[in-house]
Formats: C-alpha cells, sequence, structure tokens
C-alpha cells in the first residue's frame, strides 16, 4: 500500500484536533501551552509533506521559521505563567479571572 | 513496503502520544507523552526525507522546548491534582462547531484547488530536504526573514525575562 500525501494530511489534522481537544478541555495552562506545541508541530507535518511531495524548500524554511516562532511563544507563555503563579499560586485557568469583574 | 509500515507504526505511536498527553493528569506525564509525539513526528519527517528538519525537531522541540516546559513544571512544584470537574458542555459544543468550521472550510479550499495529491515516493525529493540546499534558500532568499527571527527571539527572551522576574516591593 503506498503512503500517499493524504494520510501524512490526515494525521496532522487528527493531532490539529486532538491539540485543539486538550486547549478547550484541560485547566492546566502549562498543559494548555504544551496543545497549542501540539498543533504548531501537525502544522509543521503537514507543511513539511507538502513541501518534500512539491519538491519545493519554501515549506521547510516556513517550518524552520515556525519552530522559532514557538520556541519564543513557550519562552514568554511559561514566564506568564510563573508570573500568574507567584500572584494567584494557581496555575488553573478557571481560577484566573483578572478580567473578569 | 517498508515505508509504509514505518509510517504506520510511526502515526499511531504519535496518536496514541497525543492521547496520552491529553488524558494524563500530572503535567510532567503530559511533557513525556509530547516528548514522545514529538520523537515520533521527527521519525515521519525522516520518511518524506526531510533529515535537516526532522534534526531540528529533535534539538529544538524535544531538547530546548520540552525542556523548558519540565524545568518550568518543577520550578512551580505543584503536588496537588486539580479535582476533577463535571464536564462543560459549553466547551463541548464550541469544539464541534470549530471543527466543522475547520472541516468545511478545508472541503471547500480541497474542493476549489483541486488538489490531487501525489504519492509520497521522493526519491527526488531527498535533495530538498537535506541541509544543504534548505541553507541555500534560507542564507539568499530569507535572509532577511532570518534576520527579524533573530530580533524577535531575542525580544522575546528579554520579554520573558521581564515578565517572570520578581517584582520589587
Amino acid at each position: 500500500m503506498e503512503i500517499t500525501l493524504n494520510w501524512y494530511l490526515t494525521l496532522s489534522a487528527l493531532l490539529f484536533s486532538m491539540g485543539v481537544i486538550g486547549f478547550l478541555f484541560r485547566r492546566n495552562a502549562i498543559v494548555m501551552l504544551m496543545c497549542v506545541e501540539l498543533m504548531l508541530n501537525s502544522v509543521n507535518l503537514s507543511l513539511v509533506a507538502l513541501s518534500q511531495s512539491m519538491g519545493d524548500t519554501a515549506g521547510q524554511i516556513l517550518v524552520f521559521f515556525v519552530m522559532s516562532v514557538a520556541a519564543a511563544e513557550a519562552a514568554v507563555g511559561l514566564a506568564l505563567v510563573i508570573a500568574i503563579f507567584r500572584d494567584k499560586l494557581t496555575i488553573d485557568v478557571t481560577q484566573i479571572n483578572l478580567f473578569k469583574y | 513496503m517498508t515505508a509504509s509500515i514505518l509510517f504506520f507504526v510511526l502515526a499511531s505511536v504519535a496518536i496514541a502520544a497525543a492521547l496520552g498527553m491529553l488524558i494524563s493528569r500530572n503535567p510532567v506525564n503530559s511533557a513525556l507523552w509530547l516528548i514522545l509525539n514529538l520523537f515520533c513526528v521527527a521519525g515521519l519527517y525522516l520518511t518524506v526525507n526531510a533529515e535537516f528538519i526532522a534534526v531540528i525537531q529533535v534539538l529544538v522541540y524535544a531538547g530546548a522546548i520540552m525542556v523548558l516546559f519540565l524545568f518550568v513544571i518543577m520550578l512551580l512544584n505543584l503536588s496537588v491534582l486539580p479535582d476533577l470537574k463535571r464536564i462543560e458542555w459549553r466547551r463541548i459544543i464550541a469544539f464541534i462547531m470549530g471543527m466543522g468550521l475547520l472541516a468545511m472550510l478545508m472541503f471547500i479550499v480541497a474542493n476549489t484547488l483541486d488538489m490531487v495529491p501525489d504519492p509520497v515516493t521522493l526519491q527526488v525529493a531527498a535533495e530538498t530536504g537535506s541541509a544543504t540546499s534548505l541553507a541555500k534558500v534560507l542564507f539568499t532568499q530569507y535572509a532577511m526573514p532570518l534576520e527579524v527571527i533573530g530580533i524577535l527571539l531575542l525580544a522575546a527572551t528579554i520579554g520573558a525575562v521581564v515578565i517572570a522576574k520578581k517584582k520589587p516591593v
């Protein structure tokens, strides 16, 4: 059985929707950030598969930049988590309601 | 044949690891499952001959970013696991509607563009995934975005230090 591009795109879509599920349903802020990483990663997978099947390097350059942005996002996000934990002593996102009232 | 077996093994382990990340209650376990998932995706990059991206995936994602995550989890030292709450229907409806919109958009885009995916055979694509060919375009055609990414990383580093710093009382 030949592995076509469809399989890679389907796997990417599955991993992306799992990341969305985690982001919506988990309450731990760190795990939510991890789910964002999972989503970025699944997009990278589809970009690499498309780029390689077309024989074009542009997609992989884009993946390189997405990884850099993901690293920056993780650093700033985790710094925010630390700052919030210092203030509220929790990282449960249902307890963090600074803007609610 | 071996390539397709490799794909299915890696894909199923990746999905299982993502599920494990979703359902494990301890954040450390979640992080370890995510690392397994990232390794599997790196293996999938190798099956499409994207060697450079696979190496970068292991170094940057599974190495640097996940170490940062584990470091923060252990820094915060959350010994108490949160209690299980009842299911929030609002979020379930939000998820179903969002996924429906995504599926609709994907269907429309795929229909309009008339994409017929090629088989990923990739003897030809071996050279587009190598570090040599990527570096050639990265440092000529995409040199400006590369510099901008450098500035972005510097700004993110400084921002992270400033945000996480203890406020002077």
